[in-house]
């Protein structure tokens, strides 16, 4: 170290240091970029007509998707139309009603802990308390168990949203007599619409691709199951099964699902960010 | 004409008197849902306790320290999962942690103004991909190139070296427990990287200025004044982020080789509680192995739940120190 002044060798380490941040970086758009280019490579090929229009095939033969996607979106609708009236009622109580309350406090905290817990541990939930009392899976267990997923989500951005909305708009409404369900539906919520249309797109973007719950919910079919009653095919576990499988027709299938699925995500995900912006810029 | 307005007065305050209801079961429904939310996670728990209640009485806590998994003599233990899965996500956070704090950096210190949305957005975007892609990304085009190339270079570099040698040992198969940590690894670093930028903007910038006009490089004044500010809530951003990693199912699943024993060596295939669950629940026979799992499932949930609550607890504890 004789003849590197402090002076050097502090901007050294500062070199070094801003380097592996550029490189921190780097290295995780890489990831992303490596992905996303895999699946337009193998899953490209796999959208044709025939992947909306038939049916899982069995292996060997060839075939589409157009079971596992319906039921995929009859699901997530399902599950979305449960989960978002309560988690935004939730919500509410939460930001208008609860707010310092004790239940407030600690159902903030439920939720903050539900929104990152294991999935798989929401499906073993929903098999022993739905599945095991009905004796089969159905399409209704996995929709159920999606919209435990989309409560936390919808329960999270909607208070943060209603929290923005300033108070002074409630007060001035209050002076004029309105009361408070008024206050809360007619100024409060128009006023963290777009907010809580974000937070309906985050949670719908997180199920699309959600598969761990499903696996003991709704399980899976081979066939056209448009009834909830039943077992119901689905995006995510037929991909699971097709990529685990030996066979090269379904791995094809399976990656343009997964294609499919990850184009679903990154545009629900893109449109939110989107009016999340336009809503700050207002 | 008088009385007349005091009628009409008189009328409309009876019907707002009526539609009083409407407040107060709007009011009562929205406190239920709240509620509702509230019961959900005893719910679960409980849930998951009646469950496993079977193997619990079979089992008791020797479950935990039992590497024995075979279900044809109905003898079960949690220690290969339970194993698999701290090693997992100890290797993703050991890579995830120092790679998190330098997209942090480079997001609130380095990047030109114009272009940290759009970083910003890509980093996030890791996250909207779903498990299951990186399982099969990692399976079929991750793990071919690992074995090829990354695996054989530590096995002739630090497979001879004391003590860590024994880590790099067997045959380089791609998958494996190494593989599924460094795949968790990729998939939680935009947790954490989220949350360290969002605490590392919090950081007034008189402090760093002040840092900055006495002659601190960029380097000093995040290592020494940024930190050390944001020191709970880096914390909590980790923890956010093991929480994470701890629960992951699928993408582990396809990747971690689903093998019931314990190796030295991160090369060989491995097993989590998760991916156990997700391979074996709907093909479990007989109440002792599916309340075995339900028991498996049970030691998850309440370990996450305690890496979650610290990591809430600190950025609660946070948001009171700021005043936010």
């Amino acid at each position: 170290m004789i003849g590197i002044s402090p002076y050097s060798r502090r901007r050294f380490i500062n070199f070094i240091g801003l380097a592996f941040s550029l490189g921190a970086m780097i290295f995780g758009l890489f990831w992303l970029g490596w992905i996303i280019f895999t699946l337009l490579r193998y899953g490209f090929g796999g959208l044709s007509l025939d992947l909306f229009t038939k049916m899982t095939p069995p292996p060997g033969s060839a075939g589409g998707l157009l079971n596992a996607i319906f039921g995929s979106l009859v699901m997530s609708l399902v599950a979305t139309l449960i989960g978002t009236p309560i988690g935004i009622l939730a919500a509410t109580y939460l930001s208008e009603y609860g707010r310092r309350g004790w239940l407030a406090k600690v159902t903030r905290f439920i939720n903050d802990i539900l929104l990152s817990a294991p999935s798989i541990v929401i499906g073993l939930f929903i098999y022993s308390i739905y599945v095991v009392s009905v004796g089969h899976f159905s399409g209704w267990a996995g929709a159920i168990a999606l919209s435990l997923i989309v409560i936390p989500v919808v329960v999270r951005t909607t208070e943060d949203m209603l929290r923005l909305v300033p108070d002074q708009l409630r007060e001035a409404a209050a002076a004029l007599g309105s009361p408070r369900w008024k206050i809360i539906v007619f100024i409060v919520y128009r006023a963290a619409k777009a907010g809580m249309l974000t937070g309906v797109l985050l949670a719908m973007a997180r199920i699309s691709g959600e598969t761990a719950p499903l696996l003991f919910t709704a399980l899976n079919s081979q066939f056209w199951s448009p009834n909830l009653n039943a077992p119901m095919a689905n995006l995510p576990v037929v991909i699971f099964q097709f990529a685990m499988s030996p066979y090269q027709d379904w791995h094809d299938l399976a990656w343009a699902g997964a294609l499919l699925i990850t184009l679903g995500v990154l545009g629900f995900t893109i449109l939110a960010r989107f009016l999340l912006r336009k809503k700050r810029y207002e | 004409m008088l009385a007349e307005g005091f009628k009409a007065e008189a009328g409309s305050r009876a019907g707002s008197a009526n539609r009083a209801w409407i407040g107060s079961l709007f009011e009562l429904i929205s406190g239920f849902s709240a509620f509702l939310v509230f019961c959900l996670l005893l719910s679960i728990i409980a849930t998951l306790v009646v469950g496993s209640y079977p193997a619990l009485k079979q089992f008791h806590l020797g479950f935990i320290s039992s590497d024995k998994w075979n279900p044809v003599t109905e003898e079960f233990g949690a220690l290969v999962p339970i194993v698999g899965t701290l090693v997992t996500s100890v290797i993703a956070m050991l890579i995830a942690i120092p790679v998190s704090f330098g997209i942090a950096l480079f997001l609130t210190e380095l990047s030109p103004v114009w272009f940290k949305r759009p970083l910003g957005t890509a980093i996030e975007l890791l996250a909207a991909i779903p498990s299951i892609i990186y399982g099969m990304w990692g399976l079929f085009v991750f793990a071919p190139v690992f074995a090829e190339t990354v695996q054989p270079w530590l096995k002739a570099h630090l497979g001879k070296v004391a003590l860590v040698g024994m880590l790099f040992q067997g045959p380089p198969m791609g998958i494996g427990v190494l593989t599924a940590g460094l795949i968790l690894a990729i998939m939680v670093i935009p947790y954490i990287a989220a949350v360290m930028r969002d605490v590392f903007d919090i950081v007034p910038p008189k402090l760093k200025e002040s840092a900055h006009a006495i002659g601190c490089t960029t380097w000093e004044v995040v290592w020494h004044i940024v930190l050390p500010y944001t020191r709970a809530g880096v914390l909590a951003g980790i923890m956010l982020g093991l929480g994470r990693a701890l629960g992951e199912t699928m993408a582990v699943t396809f990747v971690i080789g689903n093998a019931h024993n314990l190796h030295a060596s991160l090369f060989m295939p491995g097993n989590s509680i998760a991916s156990t669950l997700a391979n074996e629940f709907t093909e479990a026979v007989g109440d002792l192995y599916t309340s075995s799992l339900m028991y498996l499932g049970l030691l998850l949930f309440l370990i996450t739940f305690v890496v979650l609550a610290i990591s809430r607890l600190l950025l609660s504890r946070l948001g009171r120190h700021e005043g936010a």
